[in-house]
């Protein structure tokens, strides 16, 4: 009974705490579900840059020049540190990055549902620098008000390095855009392909999203689904619209009464088919992901064992 | 593509060592044991694919007219590319991966050292930039040849194996033909046959402290400086080209 | 199967006057290891000129329930800070 006093004591004064905007930090007392639901939200996150390094990488080594391959390169190695951050983020709620990787594996845990679709062509490389990462930066942006501390200064960090991620995907399609007619097709095409699930990223609309009550409570999240989305929205159409592209949507249309585009419906049907397995790519890249794990543990066997023969020898000196 | 002025050849030829070099690193990327050696591997691949473009550039200059870095990396043949075939090989697993950087780092960091004082001065520079991440990749590779040699039964044999392996490649390192005699008579060009004994002290060194040993002369395998390679390089050569080979003359 | 690395935090001195500052954590086998991951993971963009790593479990950190005991009888000396002292008009630079 006291204790059951005391832990309403604790949660009120929690709440009071990320209230009135004061960041919460790892030692901190946090009620458990505060907990549980950041390491959901920290390592889906962390599992999305990961996995996301997977169709990007996939154009590296086709990459069409020397200049492109390099900042190709750069930026995949951005998206495993990333993760780095962001698994390190995590670890300081008292799970290891073991546990993490072993949530993924077993489909406990979820990654960005956009990185299940293939990049087909080099235009692709473009559409996801350009969409993905301007969706992830929307959101990231605002996450770097989150309450936890370590969530929040791996955001700021974060976003300070992916300016150049959405910038180069830009970039690309630009120059596709004022390149010959096949690259212009190639442009557009991958645009057509990568415009929905990109709306998809921001997850379900607010009525229906499981979660985004209490995490607005908690200040976990900043901003709603719908926010970032529309934000999202306004600022790609017009990027496209710049450079010659069309959004595939027949519904777009600007409503000046909102001061915002409105669009058409999202296909959330889809989008269940692709978070619960069903992608082109679902299988190919947990399977990578399991892989390439799999193929290091003698490697990680290797370091331990090497560290603990050298930990050993001064003992047996003496 | 047929390039005939000795210092052109000479800078390509630098250049395919360290585009094929950085090209193979980087299929490690999403793949490496954890995050942190993903990254750690993926800046030394960008090191040799920077170091590939300055050496392109250059000898791009040296040539004039429409040819760019690009050029050299993505219109020539198997039979122009010249790099040493120990850089072409698959990349297998992280041990033969590691033991081959180990082997070519060991190599780079003399050689690098050597090419700054070149008397042509824009190599001098290129090598000044180059000896520096050379010197780091070597103090890495080389702890990952005592951790890996020094680790489990397992990462010692698959050590040995990759190493029994490679050296059969390393003499190419060290072998001096026409092109490079020229060369050398004027100050340009490094005498690597001399880099031979620094490096086999490195190697030595580390191996032994390894508890690796070193693999039995067997004679070299060489060619890949007058273009005959192994089947390998075809293949990594038609995934890097394929998009200027399917889409010509176009800007990207 | 756990990889059984340990965890070290990360601390980058951005240029020189300025402190060391805390930046992150990562997974290495020994400092030596973590001093050169730290370099690879955490100034791939140039952030530093010097770089400190200790084992995270070697940092002994004070405890929220502290707080009362450690700073709150602190926080009663305002004449440790300046603005406590009032000066006549006219007078900026003391």
């Amino acid at each position: 009974m006291k204790d059951n006093m005391s832990l309403v004591g604790n949660e009120e004064k929690f709440q009071s705490k990320v209230d009135a905007e004061e960041k919460v930090e790892p030692k901190d007392w946090m009620p458990e579900k505060y907990r549980q639901n950041l390491i959901r939200q920290i390592s889906q996150h962390a599992h999305s840059e990961v996995i996301g390094e997977q169709p990007e990488g996939n154009w590296i080594s086709r990459a069409p020049t020397l200049e492109r391959k390099a900042i190709l390169m750069a930026k995949v190695q951005d998206e495993a540190g990333h993760g780095l951050y962001l698994y390190a983020a995590a670890e300081t709620l008292g799970i290891t990055r073991d546990e993490l990787i072993d949530r993924l594996h077993t489909g406990a845990s979820k990654y960005a549902s956009i990185f299940n679709y293939p990049s087909l062509t080099w235009a692709d490389i473009g559409a996801i620098g350009w969409l993905v990462d301007s969706a992830a930066i929307v959101n990231q942006v605002s996450l770097q008000n989150t309450s936890y501390g370590p969530y929040a200064r791996a955001m700021v960090k974060i976003c300070k390095e992916e300016s150049f991620h959405q910038r180069q995907g830009y970039n690309i399609m630009m120059t596709l855009m004022q390149g010959a007619e096949l690259q212009r097709d190639m442009a557009q095409d991958a645009l057509n392909r990568w415009w929905w699930p990109s709306l998809m990223m921001f997850g379900p609309h607010d009525a229906e999203s499981a979660h985004s009550a209490q995490s607005m409570k908690w200040k976990i999240k900043r901003r709603s689904n719908d926010e970032l989305r529309q934000q999202f929205v306004d600022q790609a159409v017009q990027q496209a619209q710049a450079i010659g592209l069309v959004v595939p949507d027949p519904d777009l249309v600007w409503n000046e009464q909102r001061g915002h585009y409105d669009f058409g419906a999202i296909d959330w049907e889809e989008f269940q088919r692709v978070v619960s397995g069903n992608g082109p790519c679902n299988r190919q890249r947990l399977a990578h992901h399991v892989s390439a794990h799999q193929e290091g543990a003698w490697v990680r066997e290797a370091m331990a064992a090497y560290e603990a023969k050298r930990r050993a020898v001064p003992a047996e000196v003496a | 593509m047929k390039l005939h002025d000795p210092l052109t050849r000479y800078v390509v030829r630098l250049g395919d060592d360290a585009l094929i070099m950085g090209h193979r690193l980087s299929e490690w990327m999403s793949r490496a044991p954890f995050l942190e050696e993903d990254i750690a591997l993926s800046n030394v691949a960008l090191d040799f694919v920077g170091r590939a473009r300055l050496f392109y550039q250059y000898a791009a200059d040296l040539m004039g007219g429409e040819v760019t870095e690009n050029t050299f990396a993505y219109q020539r043949d198997v039979r122009d590319f010249t790099n040493l075939l120990l850089c072409e090989l698959p990349r297998g697993d992280f041990a033969f991966t590691l033991c081959r950087q180990f082997l070519y780092d060991a190599y780079s960091l003399p050689f690098t050292q050597a090419l700054c004082k070149s008397a042509d001065s824009q190599l001098a520079a290129i090598a000044a930039k180059a000896e520096k991440e050379s010197r780091y990749h070597l103090r890495r590779s080389r702890d990952w040849m005592l951790r890996l040699g020094d680790g489990t039964a397992e990462s010692h044999e698959r050590c040995q194996n990759a190493l029994d392996q490679l050296w059969i490649y390393t003499d190419e390192m060290f072998e001096c033909d026409a092109l490079l005699d020229g060369l050398i008579a004027t100050g340009v060009a490094v005498n690597t046959a001399s880099l031979r004994s620094e490096w086999l002290d490195t190697v030595t060194e580390t191996l032994h402290a390894a508890t690796l040993v070193i693999p039995e002369a067997q004679g070299g395998v060489t060619g890949g400086r007058e273009g005959i390679h192994t089947d390998d390089l075809g293949f990594l050569l038609a995934e890097m080209q394929f998009m200027q080979r399917a889409y010509p003359g176009l800007q990207w | 199967m756990s990889d059984q690395l340990q965890l070290y935090e990360v601390f980058i001195r951005s240029s020189r006057g300025l402190d060391h500052k805390h930046v992150g954590s990562l997974h290495a086998d020994d400092a030596h290891q973590a001093l050169e991951y730290a370099r690879d993971v955490y100034t791939r963009r140039g952030e530093g000129i010097s770089i400190w790593v200790v084992a995270s479990r070697d940092i002994t950190a004070s405890q929220e329930s502290d707080c009362d005991s450690f700073y709150d009888p602190l926080d009663d000396k305002p004449y440790r800070h300046a603005a406590m002292y009032e000066l006549p008009e006219g007078i900026d630079s003391l």
